[in-house]
Parts: structure tokens; C-alpha cells; sequence
């Protein structure tokens, strides 16, 4: 069987191409976990938009909002559970985190419901109109949640054992970004374990190249895709806990200033494509990374660039999902 | 004369503000092969796309096995035991071969009797079953494709231009393998514009002109009328013998 591993091998090759650059090997340790971190976080955000992207045909610039809104739910359970996140504690931290974690999938993924019966589902397939009606609803959410929690910053701190740093040699490793990185794996194998060894995998991996054809088979696509976009939205919800747990604070306006990434990643990995969208997040947060250290001043403009020479290279992202 | 598996009166389709089928009325017969035949454009590939639900009939009524379909959702129709081949085949490229005839068995794993007189029918399908079906050639996406159709029993099967782009010898393994789909209970309607592939398999015929059936009877009395082909086919029928 002919199976393309040659994106997968740009990770590790950025990675030691870097080690020269970088030219100090405990700073490159620390770049590369935290690259990483910020790779699989972005990857969480952006897994569920590719999903739905791909299956859907739909250009949700509104996903955004669901990292907003899942962070914003995390923040609301974890104010109240201040005392357990401040106890010197894992099994007493962890007790505040999941009911967050579980607070902010739960609305983000309600919320996603909501928005692909009301705003999505009446302009399936009219690209122009889901731009605007989904920016509509993106300014709408923005505003919504300034009237619940406030337009102001929350300042939001990470559980007292996932502060400070494992010192491995002389390089340190921040404690949250190795959780971030396992969190994100686990996600990351979940999905693969699903959608390449389910009945329900299949018929995503299928409806992604046509969903047409899927019907035509006897599946009803339209429950799939709710399914999906729920998920996805799950999952941005997560992603943005993950996030505001990295910056320790939660604005309104997160998930949009996230969104330039992920339709970055989106891109880079290929329309659809669960797998080129791990290693598109994975490259996106390695060079933010050495390029923040490296030229602070071409962090931003670094990606835009790996973009470019990615479609250059391959047109239609690292792996491109065959639409029939 | 027993009732038709399939019948269409007076179907009209508009795609858009084109008006593609303009009342055709169709019957196949339970059991047998018909052959659609049809200039380009004629309407045929609209005709099997509005029996499966995938364009809506804007008038007239579809009917099979006894129950009025043009209301129902694709998903519906396919679950009534209507299998379909559309005529870029529809295979997932980017799935293996396994994994496309696995999604098209919606009872389960296919039963492996089932699943051996496959391979008996299509043996190249055996050989790449774990390969990516999009690095199949197009015979062998062809013969996935009706494999897949045919992967479950199915009351009908309908199939969109199946020669279409193949080279003369894979056209003649099609003929051997719908050959023997015409030896089981399976009523099959074939969308073709090849006429000798046509006359090789079908027992009735239909012709479509401009969105209607114009002549539909038995395929070994048209094969026999040249005069009644050329007026029909016209130069269609010259380009594909």
C-alpha cells in the first residue's frame, strides 16, 4: 500500500534544523517543547473547522467564538473552585480542572449545535453567504460574552503543580506545556483511533471526499454532519481551556486572534485532512517558536511564509483530501 | 405482464433554471438489464439521479417496489435496496479497497460467500484489497465501484455509462460480469452510450431525446432495425460501435 510519510518527516526535520540555529541545546530543548505545546493546542482548535470543513463544505469563520466561549465556561467553574486549583495538590487540582475542562466542551459544543441549525444550516453550500452570516454570528458571540462576563481581561491562574518548570540538564521545561503536550496527543490518537477504526470514522473519512456518494450508500449525511460540528466545537472548547490556561487570561477576542493560525494550519495540512492538520499545528508552533527567538520581529510573518512554501510545494495542503 | 420494479410517469426535473427531464415516463422490468441509451445530453444521467432522490422531481411520480419514492431522501431510497454507480464511479479515493466495501455493507461485515463470488467476478479487487482505491487504474475503480453496489443482495442497481473511458478489453470483462449479475435476482438499469456494449446486455431498451423517452421496447428488436438505431442514436450510435 502507497502511503505518503514524507510530510510527516518535516517535524523532525525542523527540529534539527533548528539545533544550529538556535546554537545553545538548552534553549532548544525548551523552544521545541513549548513549540510543540503550542502545536497541539492550535491543533485542538483547529481539528474540529478542518472536520468540518472538509465533510461540510462549510467556511465557519465563526469557530473562533467556540474557543471563546469554552474558555470563558472553564473561567466561570474555576473561579468558584478557586480552593481546590490552589491547593498544592495534583488529585485536588485535577478535581477543579476536569469539571472545567467539561464545563467548557459542554457549552462549546451546545453552542456549535445551536449555531449549525440556525446560522450554518441555511446557506449549506453558498460559500459567500457563510462568510458573512458566520462573521455575523462570530461579532454577535464576541458581544454576548461581553455582557455575561464583562469586557474586561480575567486574569486566570494555572493550578499550583502545573506552575514552574522540570529542569531536565540545564534546559527547563514549563510543567503546563508538557500537560498541553499529552493532553494533545491523547486527543490527536483518540481521533485517529475513531475515524480510522470506527464505522463512524469511516463514514467521516468517506463524507469528507463525498458526502453525496455517502448518501447514496444509505447513510443519512445530515446527522453526521451535526455530529461533527458539534465535536468540533467540543474541541475548540478544549483547545481554548488549554489556551487561556497557557497565556493565564481570557478575553473576548481569543479565539478570533486565533484564528489567522488555524486557518493556517487548516490550510498547510490540506482541506480535510485530520492528520496534515496535526503536523501543519506542529510546524506552525515550532517555528513560532524558534522564529520568536531567532527574529522576534518575523514570528507571525515566519508562518504566513512556511504557508507559501508548503502550497508551493503542494498545492492543496500536505495532505490533500480527494474531493469526488 | 407483472408490475415494473421501476416506474416514472410524467417526471419533469429542473436543475436551476433548466428544465432537464420534460415528463418522462419509464417502466423496467423486475429481474431484467434495460439499457437507457441516449445522445449526450439527452437527459439520462438526470433521469438516474432524480430516481435516486439526488435531484428532486419538480412534477410526476417514481415508483419502486410498489412505494412513491420522488419524496424521499437519497439515504431512504439507497435503503429500499437501491444501489447506484454513478458515472465517475463515486469510489473514496483516499479509503482502501476494503474500507470502500465495508462502508457500502450496511449489515455488517460482508458475508464471505458474497464477498468470494466478488472476487470471482472483479479478481483484481482480491489483489488490492488493503491498496488505496485511488491508486487503482480506472478499470479496476470501474469494477469497485459495482463491487461495491453489489457488495449486499440489492432489489435494484442502477449504472451511470460503466464503459465509459475503459479500454476494449476491460470492456469485455464488464460484459462477462454483468452477464452474470443478469444470472441473479437483481434488476439492473444501465445508463450507456455504447451501442455493441448495449446490444450484449440489455434485454429492453429505453431512448431519452431532450429530456423524454422516445422509443422503449425489447433491445433484440432494435439491434435488429438499423434504419430505427440511426433515426434514434443518430451519430452517438456511429462514434461508439
Amino acid at each position: 500500500m502507497k502511503r505518503d510519510w514524507l510530510p510527516l518527516a518535516l517535524v523532525p526535520a525542523l527540529v534539527l534544523v533548528a539545533l544550529p540555529l538556535v546554537g545553545s541545546l538548552p534553549t532548544w530543548v525548551t523552544l521545541s517543547v513549548a513549540g510543540l505545546a503550542m502545536g497541539v493546542m492550535i491543533f485542538m482548535m483547529a481539528s474540529g473547522l478542518t472536520l468540518v470543513f472538509g465533510l461540510m463544505d462549510v467556511m465557519n469563520f465563526a469557530h473562533g467564538v467556540f474557543i471563546s466561549v469554552g474558555a470563558y465556561a472553564a473561567v466561570s467553574v474555576l473561579l468558584v473552585l478557586k480552593g481546590p486549583m490552589q491547593a498544592p495538590s495534583l488529585a485536588a487540582n485535577l478535581s477543579a480542572l476536569l469539571p472545567a475542562v467539561l464545563a467548557a466542551m459542554a457549552l462549546a459544543g451546545l453552542l456549535g449545535w445551536f449555531f449549525e441549525r440556525v446560522v450554518i444550516r441555511p446557506v449549506y453550500g453558498d460559500h459567500l453567504r457563510q462568510i458573512l452570516v458566520t462573521m455575523g454570528g462570530l461579532i454577535v458571540v464576541e458581544q454576548l460574552i461581553n455582557v455575561v462576563w464583562g469586557p474586561d481581561m480575567i486574569p486566570l491562574s494555572r493550578p499550583a503543580t502545573l506552575g514552574g518548570a522540570f529542569i531536565v540538564g540545564e534546559a527547563a521545561i514549563e510543567r503546563y506545556r508538557v500537560l498541553a503536550l499529552v493532553v494533545g496527543l491523547a486527543v490527536f490518537a483518540a481521533m485517529w483511533l475513531v475515524l480510522a477504526r470506527t464505522k463512524v470514522g469511516l463514514l467521516v473519512r468517506a463524507g469528507v471526499e463525498s458526502a453525496e456518494m455517502v448518501e447514496a450508500l444509505g447513510y443519512r449525511v445530515r446527522r453526521l454532519f451535526v455530529a461533527v460540528f458539534v465535536a468540533g466545537s467540543a474541541l475548540a472548547g478544549l483547545g481554548g481551556v488549554m489556551w487561556a490556561l497557557y497565556q493565564q487570561a481570557v478575553t473576548a477576542q481569543m479565539g478570533m486572534q486565533m484564528m489567522v493560525l488555524i486557518f493556517i494550519v487548516v490550510i498547510i495540512g490540506g482541506l480535510g485532512s485530520v492528520g496534515g492538520c496535526f503536523i501543519g499545528a506542529l510546524l506552525v508552533g515550532l517555528l513560532a517558536n524558534y522564529a520568536g527567538f531567532l527574529a522576534p520581529k518575523l514570528a507571525l510573518g515566519s508562518n504566513i511564509l512556511l504557508m507559501v512554501l508548503v502550497l508551493l510545494w503542494r498545492p492543496r495542503g500536505l495532505y490533500a483530501v480527494g474531493k469526488a | 405482464m407483472p408490475e415494473p420494479l421501476l416506474s416514472l410517469s410524467g417526471v419533469n426535473t429542473h436543475i436551476g433554471q433548466y428544465h432537464i427531464l420534460q415528463g418522462v415516463d419509464l417502466e423496467v422490468p423486475r429481474g431484467g438489464l434495460t439499457m437507457l441509451l441516449g445522445r449526450n445530453g439527452a437527459g439520462k444521467t438526470t433521469c438516474l439521479r432524480t430516481i435516486m432522490g439526488m435531484w428532486r422531481a419538480s412534477a410526476g411520480r417514481v415508483a419502486f417496489d410498489g412505494t412513491e419514492v420522488q419524496d424521499l431522501r437519497t439515504p431512504d431510497i439507497a435503503r429500499l435496496g437501491v444501489a447506484y454507480v454513478p458515472e465517475n464511479m463515486g469510489i473514496f479515493a483516499g479509503l482502501t479497497v476494503r474500507e470502500n466495501m465495508l462502508l457500502a455493507a450496511r449489515g455488517g461485515a460482508p458475508e464471505p460467500k458474497r464477498l468470494a463470488w466478488i472476487y470471482r467476478l472483479f479478481p483484481a479487487l482480491e489483489k488490492f484489497w488493503n491498496g488505496l482505491a485511488g491508486n487503482l487504474s480506472g478499470g479496476q475503480k470501474q469494477m469497485l465501484a459495482i463491487a461495491r453496489a453489489i457488495i449486499e443482495p440489492r432489489k435494484l442497481l442502477l449504472v451511470d455509462e460503466p464503459t465509459k473511458g475503459l479500454a476494449p478489453a476491460i470492456i469485455a470483462n464488464m460484459i462477462e460480469a454483468f452477464n452474470e449479475l443478469k444470472r441473479t435476482d437483481t434488476t439492473i438499469l444501465v445508463v450507456e452510450q455504447n451501442f455493441h456494449f448495449a446490444r450484449s446486455l440489455g434485454d429492453t431498451v429505453a431512448v431519452m431525446d431532450s429530456g423524454r423517452i422516445v422509443h422503449a421496447g425489447r433491445m433484440d428488436a432494435l439491434a435488429r432495425d438499423e434504419a430505427l438505431q440511426t433515426r434514434l442514436l443518430g451519430l452517438s450510435l456511429e462514434a461508439h460501435q
